[in-house]
């Protein structure tokens, strides 16, 4: 016996089932369908999965600590990053919460660009996730029409913010830069464009027999298990529950669109599937309808505050829809020069905490179809 | 029954993978979307609103002095401190100067007796000695570009950087400036 023990904490807390035709292996934390470094102990019976435990925290990167440590404006660069796919959602959570506990007003024309923004964010999210989803199944070409028409995304969110993928793009009271004229000709051209790619991408991916065989009827989570785990998004909508914030507790100018909540009572992962596809449409919808009535005015509040501004004394909480779910920021103050606390609830941290149910007993090819549909961001899990 | 249905599936899905191996097949006709970097370049239209590391923006009088004013608030907005301002040192005090200078009388803000002229008030150098970046910590977060109460800074569209070693991305702003207005003029006098 070595002086040594075998395997890491994790493994020998998983290890003793004491069976012997049974194998335990770790897939991840460089595995390609984990997106990152998400390492799962599965236990195997031949293919079958007796029961598996993701292990976090790889890429950890203490941002709520870190919140504590910086002002209030000099936490805005870590926002971005806790998401990088949909990292205008974060910042508007960021900014709608200080807002909250400081009684800033924003502008109308910021409201509404940060409805379009942060749509426009929302479908390049879907896209990557729909092509890194199909390359998670074995189908490598969808992914490079995806970023086809996430390029040209990019592209345009570049001309206002200035990034490409971690934007720090609001402030508090309004947002960094104004829509050009230019950008928002080159949105309204593109919205028609990207509505006539949708029948494509159905007639090469959804409409495919050989993904609605890895997809249909594997992975069942259902309104009881999202309901105990918290699972928000795209996952709870597929369980057939209408449950979206932008409709539940309409923040900024969402209350003056028409959109629909895409929902499927399947529970499956295609159901899953086809609430993102759904959503690229009302996004695009939405962002039509917020060009056509977007006002004129300043896109930074004039109380907006200074560098060193600190906030007053007290606590608010806010939440806004992200791609992925219910994105929650909490900041405390005790009026110094930095958060006394920020708290960030992240909708990929429930989503994963009921893949080790749903995965019970599927074949492990199924639980890398099902880990793809949860749309998992691994720095926002490990936050 | 059961057969015919079995069928009527599978002549579905071989449509469907016919209908999507079409797509596929008028995709690889279409011209390539990609820039072959070493080959081409991202025309500079496209970098217009590129934000590439901090630059500082040269003066309407002397385009290689920056109207920084070294006021520290890029330097302590910075979320990562990459930042760095050496200010000039305060004029030294010439011991003769404050021979003949009478400074008690002035300094009781009195109109004193003598025929002699005040002193000169030194005005203090307000341009920063030097400007420098750390552009490996920097989050191009935008803060000290907005911060700045004289527009001195704004983001260059540099992106060609790549580098073995860490040195090569601390930046000295000011030598960066002198030599964009170096360049211009020797440009207008072409």
């Amino acid at each position: 016996m070595s002086v040594f023990p075998k395997g890491d904490f994790y493994t020998r807390h998983f290890q003793p089932s004491g069976k012997e035709e049974t194998l335990v292996v770790n897939m991840g934390p460089q595995h390609p369908s984990t997106h990152g470094v998400l390492r799962i102990i599965v236990e195997l019976d031949g293919e079958y999965i007796l029961r598996c435990e993701p292990v976090l925290g790889y890429v950890h990167r203490m941002h709520e600590k870190m919140g504590e440590n910086r002002s209030w404006v000099q936490y805005w660069p870590n926002t971005g990053r806790v998401d990088y796919l949909h990292a205008l959602a974060w910042n508007w959570a960021y900014a709608g919460a200080v807002e909250k506990l400081a009684g800033i007003e924003v502008p109308e024309r910021a409201e509404y660009i940060r409805v379009i923004t942060c749509e426009l964010n929302r479908v390049s999210s879907h896209l990557l996730w729909w092509g890194a989803y199909l390359l998670d199944l074995g189908a490598f070409t969808p992914i490079m029409y995806a970023f086809d028409d996430r390029e040209e995304i990019m592209d345009m969110l570049q001309m206002p913010t200035g990034s490409r993928l971690t934007y720090c793009y609001y402030r508090f009271g309004g947002v960094s830069a104004d829509l050009s004229d230019e950008f928002l000709k080159r949105l309204s051209r593109f919205i028609p464009y990207l509505r006539s790619r949708l029948p494509m991408y159905r007639d090469l991916v959804t409409e495919n027999v050989i993904l609605r065989k890895r997809v249909e009827d594997v992975g069942h989570i259902d309104e009881d298990m999202c309901r105990r785990y918290g699972c928000t998004g795209p996952v709870v909508r597929g369980a057939g529950v209408a449950y979206d914030v932008r409709k539940a507790e309409p923040y900024s100018v969402y209350d003056r669109f028409d959109f629909r909540i895409p929902t499927y009572p399947e529970a499956d992962a295609f159901a899953r599937y086809m609430v993102r596809m759904d959503e690229i449409e009302e996004s695009l919808k939405i962002i039509e309808q917020a060009i056509a009535t977007i006002p004129d005015g300043p896109y930074l509040s004039k109380s907006a505050p200074k560098p060193k501004w600190s906030a007053p004394k007290g606590e608010a909480c806010f939440a806004v829809e992200g791609a992925r779910g219910k994105i929650t920021y909490y900041v405390a103050s005790d009026g110094g020069r930095t958060p006394y606390r920020v708290k960030l609830r992240s909708p990929s941290y429930c989503n994963l905490s009921c893949f080790a149910e749903a995965a019970k007993g599927v074949i492990l090819a199924d639980a890398v179809s099902i880990l793809g549909s949860l749309d998992l961001v691994i720095p926002e899990i490990d936050r | 029954m059961g057969v015919i249905k079995e069928f009527a599936e599978a002549l579905k899905g071989l449509k469907s993978l016919i209908v999507g191996l079409g797509i596929t097949g008028k995709e690889f006709a279409k011209p390539g979307v990609t820039v072959h970097y070493p080959r081409k370049v991202v025309a500079d239209k496209d970098l217009v609103t590129y934000r590439g590391h901090i630059e500082l923006v040269g003066s309407k009088n002397d385009p290689a002095m920056p109207p920084c004013i070294t006021c520290l608030m890029c330097q302590s907005v910075c979320p990562s401190g990459c930042i760095k301002i050496i200010k000039h040192p305060p004029p030294k005090k010439d011991p003769a100067a404050d021979k003949n200078a009478p400074p008690e009388a002035y300094a009781s803000g009195l109109e004193p007796k003598t025929k002699a002229a005040p002193p000169a008030k030194e005005k203090p150098v307000k341009t920063p000695k030097g400007f420098i970046l750390d552009y490996n910590y920097c989050s191009l977060c935008g803060l000290c570009v907005q911060s700045c109460p004289v527009d001195s800074l704004r983001f260059s569209t540099e992106f060609y950087i790549a580098d073995p070693s860490k040195k090569a991305f601390v930046y000295d702003l000011m030598a960066r400036l002198k030599a964009q207005a170096g360049t211009a003029t020797a440009k207008e006098k072409e």
